[in-house]
This record gives structure tokens, sequence and C-alpha cells, in this order.
């Protein structure tokens, strides 16, 4: 029940993209077509799902017991370069046609500040092994669901009359203030 | 040859001409995160600027020693050191302002206006260039969630700085100091600004066409006015 509740948490009442704002730049590069968007949520949320446990690992097995804490930026992101450099290794190994759905968009996952969040909250809030692991599924499938629901608006955008000013990034803006409006719809859930 | 610029242009440049948030469109996360107020906006660009600063000028130093194919992990390492500085400080001085910026401060590590000024900039030009560089995109990066805070404060809690500047008669707008009304208002913002920088360019392209006219040039195609930028 517990790790429903944070499952639930992340992926809807509290979305790291609409109520933390975490990951908006990837939210607002590669949400022009619906398929681009599912293969980059799809490896965002991979690659959380691993972050979380890499990083509940490290935190608490290394970090904790030698009092290492302060070292706690530093390390986090080079385990997820690491991290990703590796997963873009083997997934280039294993299987071709994955790769080619998810390969060019794995290396910009490094910089997308949801993988780093979604470690330094799991870090604060104290959760453990499972809930962690619970937590990165949750936070990459609401990613997933705000990028592929954005996308699909996009799409239907491209054919209405935007002045021109606001074409591109504003309108991208307010669109994603009206989605974030209606996700506040799920606050009485938990 | 790349053309030399002046030591004040390094500078002036970043504030609006390649302003981080409105014309690179970098760092977006943190600018609509901390903006519920204007303090929490320009503690966030101080400390922001900071790493900035301090990185561009570590790595515009070492730049000549760091293998190509390695850069982007180094860099990251000496961002992260200068961001764990300021974690730290603010944890032990600011503990309210610490407390209100969340994990936002750590996640300095990963706003792309660092890494992408480390990347464009202070990896290819000398030290005292880079560090004007990057106060430049600081500053510009303050003066965009200095404005961004102020307005979501004074609407959504009346306020600005602490201070109240509007009556009580006015109804807060709590949206604005929500998540989407962030969005919304620097979506807004972003499109006035474009207009603004439209309306000019087209004054500028007339007063241009109006001044060929005087001295009787004849031919005004697209590429002369390209060509004199407007």
């Amino acid at each position: 029940m517990e790790l429903l509740l944070i499952f639930i948490s992340a992926a809807l009442v509290n979305n790291f993209v609409l109520s933390y704002f975490l990951g908006i730049c990837p939210f607002i590069g590669v949400s022009n077509k619906t398929s681009s968007a599912i293969s980059m949520g799809m490896a965002t949320t991979f690659v959380m799902v691993l972050t979380a446990i890499v990083s509940w690992l490290l935190f608490n097995l290394i970090l904790v017991p030698y009092n290492l804490e302060f070292l706690q930026i530093p390390s986090f992101i080079l385990v997820i370069a690491a991290l990703v450099q590796f997963v873009e290794m083997v997934i280039k190994k294993v299987s071709q046609p994955l790769y080619r759905a998810l390969g060019i968009f794995l290396p910009l996952i490094t910089t997308n500040c949801a993988i780093l969040g979604l470690a330094l909250l799991a870090a604060m809030r104290e959760y453990d092994f499972m809930e962690s692991v619970i937590f990165g599924f949750g936070a990459g499938a609401g990613f997933t669901l705000a990028l592929v629901i954005m996308a699909g608006i996009r799409e239907e955008l491209d054919l209405a009359d935007v002045p021109k000013p606001f074409q591109g990034a504003p309108i991208t803006l307010i669109v994603a203030g009206i989605l974030a409006l209606a996700f506040m719809g799920f606050a009485g859930m938990i | 040859m790349k053309k030399q610029v002046t030591l004040l242009r390094e500078f002036t440049k970043g504030l609006w001409e390649i302003n981080p948030i409105f014309k690179q469109i970098l760092g977006m996360c943190p600018t609509l995160a901390v903006t519920v107020s204007a303090i929490n906006g320009i503690a966030m660009a101080l400390a922001t600027t900071f790493v900035l600063v301090f990185s561009s000028l570590l790595i515009s130093i070492v730049r000549k020693w760091i293998p190509n194919q390695v850069r982007i992990a180094s860099y990251i390492v000496i961002i992260a050191t200068f961001v764990t500085i300021v974690d730290l400080v603010m944890k032990a001085q600011f503990v309210e302002l610490s407390k209100a910026l969340g994990p936002f401060i750590p996640l300095i590590v990963v706003n792309c206006i660092i890494l992408g000024r480390a990347e464009a900039f202070a990896s290819k030009n000398n030290p005292l260039r880079s560090v004007l560089d990057a106060l430049g995109n600081g500053v510009g990066f303050l003066i965009s969630l200095f404005v961004l805070g102020s307005i979501r404060e004074i609407i959504g809690s009346r306020t600005i700085l602490g201070y109240q500047v509007l009556p009580n008669g006015f109804e807060p707008w709590l949206i604005m100091i929500l998540p989407a009304g962030a969005f919304l208002t620097l979506g807004l913002m972003m499109g006035f600004a474009n207009m603004y920088i439209e309306r000019n360019k087209n004054l500028e392209r007339e007063a241009l066409i109006a001044q060929y006219k005087r001295v009787g040039r004849e031919e005004i195609t697209e590429e002369v006015l390209k060509e004199a930028g407007v």
C-alpha cells in the first residue's frame, strides 16, 4: 500500500515535470513528435529505475557508513554519467533495434535534471531500497506521461494559428501551464 | 580568425543579447521552480552565478591540460565541487533559504547554463574573458529570475521582497504561486519579449529603408537589408 502511494504520488500528484519542474529541457526540446516522446520517456524511465537502485546502494552502503555525505553531489552525477554511458554500450551490444529507438536520447539523459533530482530526493526522504525503486519507476512513468501528452498537443498546435512572437517556446510553456493546472486535479488523491 | 571583441562586450552580451533564459532557453528548471518570490529568485541566481564564475575561471585556466575526450566529465567534476561549496555554505548560514530552494541548489550541477558556457566559451577563451562572460550570463540570469519572481510574488501574494505593495482589497491570485503560474508567466513574458524585439527590428528596418531612399539608393533588396543586419 505504501509503495502504491509512492508510485501514484511520483507519477501523478507530484509529477516531476509539471509540479517539481524537473526535466523541463527535454520536455520542451523533445516533445515535437509523439513517437520520439515515447522513446525518450522509455529511455528516461529505464535510466531512472537504474539510477534509483545504484544511487541508493552508493549512498547507503558507501557514503553514509564512511561519513562521506558531503560527496553526494559529485558522486551521484559521476555515477549517473557512467551509468548512462554503460547502458548505451550494453543496449548497442544486445539489441540493435532498441539502440536505434533509444540511442540518440541516451546522451541527453545525463544532463536531465530529473535523474539527479530523483537520486537527491530519494536520499533526502530516506526511502528504503524498494521505495527508491518504486519512486524511480513512478517518476519515470510520470515523466513519460507528461511528455507524451505534451507531444500530442504540440502535434495539433502545428496546425493552429499561433501569433508569431509566441511560436516555439512561449506557447509550449503556456500549454504546459494549462497541463499543470489539469494535473492539479490529482491533488486530492492522496 | 575570430573577431576580437572588447572586454566590456563579453560582459554586456549576457545581459540581453544571449540572455540565458530568454534567448538561449537554458536553465529552465530552477527558473520555473524557485521564482515563487523575488528573494528566492535572487538567491538562486546568486548561487548559480557564483558557481558559473568560479567554474568558468577554473575551466579556463586548466583548459589546455584537459584531454578532449574526457572534458565533459572533468567540467562536471569541477562544477560539482563548487556546487557542493555553495550547498554547504547555504545549509550552514542561510537555513531558511536553503529549505525553500530544496534540491535546486544541488541541481545547479546539471543547470545547462553552466555546462553550456563552459563548453561554448570557457574552454576556448582566456580566464579574464571567461570570467566576464560568466558574470554577464549570471547577471542576465539574475535579472530574468528577479523579474519573473517579482511578477509572481506581487500578483500571487501581494508583496515584493516581503513588503506589501498591493492593498488588502486585492484578492491574490493563488495560481501565480502554484506550478501552473510559473509556466504561464514565463510563457507570456517570453512571448511579449519576442513581440518587443520584433517591433524594434521592424522600426530599425524602416528607418534604414527611409535613409537609403533619402540618399537616393535605388535597389533596396532583401540582401542589402540582411547585410545591414536588420
